[in-house]
């Protein structure tokens, strides 16, 4: 499978999102650390098949959001997002 | 916890599961749920499957058998009424049609149609006004999910209609398009941008890649469309 078809949207991680934030945060808007581009945290481009799931900005590709979850702990990282603003 | 309840074998590789959830407090049209599976070992997999229901209705999961799919070729093929499974949900806030707002064009590929049937399903039960098309790609006439009930929902002429296209093979005396979409077809089945309609997009990602470029080509903004992508692991 190529890296194009591995590539999902922030809809699939809404879930763990869910668990984290402990509400919705698919229609949460955020802002990427990079380039400053505003968008649906659905829209971003998630690849959810490596070690741990990864979300790009749609504009300039950087991470924004990385998780990792491994038994009954959860790794969140969020330095490449500026801002978060839900509901 | 999650119990089947009724399951309908919609093609030959996709399946309709029904389930009764504990403590379910109902999902709007467009959202899905994690159903996570645990083998005895401790084994945990989890995917994401959309409701295929309206709100309301039974809860309904439709899903499609992936090649390998340790998840969904259980669901598909072994899943039998009385199973229990967790499910977390429902999930999802974006991609999500209450009703009301449109016109709506809604473009399906494959199993991506099963959330755009949720909004479909919800239009006709609540007597919703909106103009709908529905644009839905599939391989042949056997892999048309819904086939008879959406045939059904357009005999009505209340104002929802759906345009299909098979994109491998075609039964003979086939009227419908015989391509994948491109843009042509969408001019020819979107409505005008002058209309400023409202557009779900579901499907793999090349799919959802081809019908929104097609459609900014047609003069859509970008904020009008909302797309999700489904992957390939199952």
């Amino acid at each position: 499978m190529t890296i194009e078809e591995r590539k999902l949207d922030g809809n699939a991680i809404g879930g763990v999102l869910f668990e984290i934030f402990g509400t919705e945060v698919t229609a949460a808007t955020g802002v990427c650390g990079s380039c400053g581009a505003e968008g649906y945290v659905a829209t971003l481009d998630v690849y959810a098949d490596a070690p741990g799931i990864v979300a790009r900005c749609r504009s300039c590709e950087a991470v924004m959001i990385r998780i990792v979850r491994a038994d009954d702990r959860t790794w969140l990282d969020l330095s490449g997002t500026r801002t978060l603003q839900i509901g | 916890m999650s119990e089947v309840v009724d399951a309908v074998q919609e093609t030959p590789r996709v399946r309709t599961l029904v389930l009764e959830a504990e403590g379910w407090e109902g999902h709007r049209p467009g959202q899905h749920v994690d159903v996570r599976l645990t083998a005895e070992d401790g084994y945990q997999a989890e995917r994401s499957y959309s409701i295929a229901s309206a709100p309301g209705q039974r809860l309904a999961l439709t899903i499609e058998r992936l090649e390998e799919g340790e998840v969904s070729s259980y669901l598909v093929d072994e899943a039998r009424d009385g199973d229990r499974f967790e499910l977390r949900g429902p999930i999802g806030g974006y991609f999500v049609w209450d009703g009301g707002v449109g016109p709506l064009l809604l473009v399906g590929g494959g199993s991506g149609v099963v959330p755009l049937m949720s909004m479909v399903r919800h239009r006709a039960a609540t007597g919703d006004e909106t103009p709908v098309r529905l644009l839905y790609s599939s391989r042949s006439y056997e892999d048309v999910i819904y086939r008879a009930e959406l045939d059904e929902l357009a005999a009505h002429g209340d104002g929802f209609e759906v345009f299909h296209t098979l994109t491998r093979s075609q039964p003979e005396g086939w009227t419908g398009y015989a391509r994948r979409i491109d843009e042509d077809m969408l001019r020819e089945v979107a409505w005008p941008a002058g209309d400023e309609p409202r557009v779900f997009v579901c499907g793999a990602t090349r799919f959802v890649d081809a019908a929104a470029d097609g459609l900014l080509a047609l003069g859509y903004a970008p904020t009008w469309i909302k797309t999700e992508r489904f992957g390939a692991t199952g």
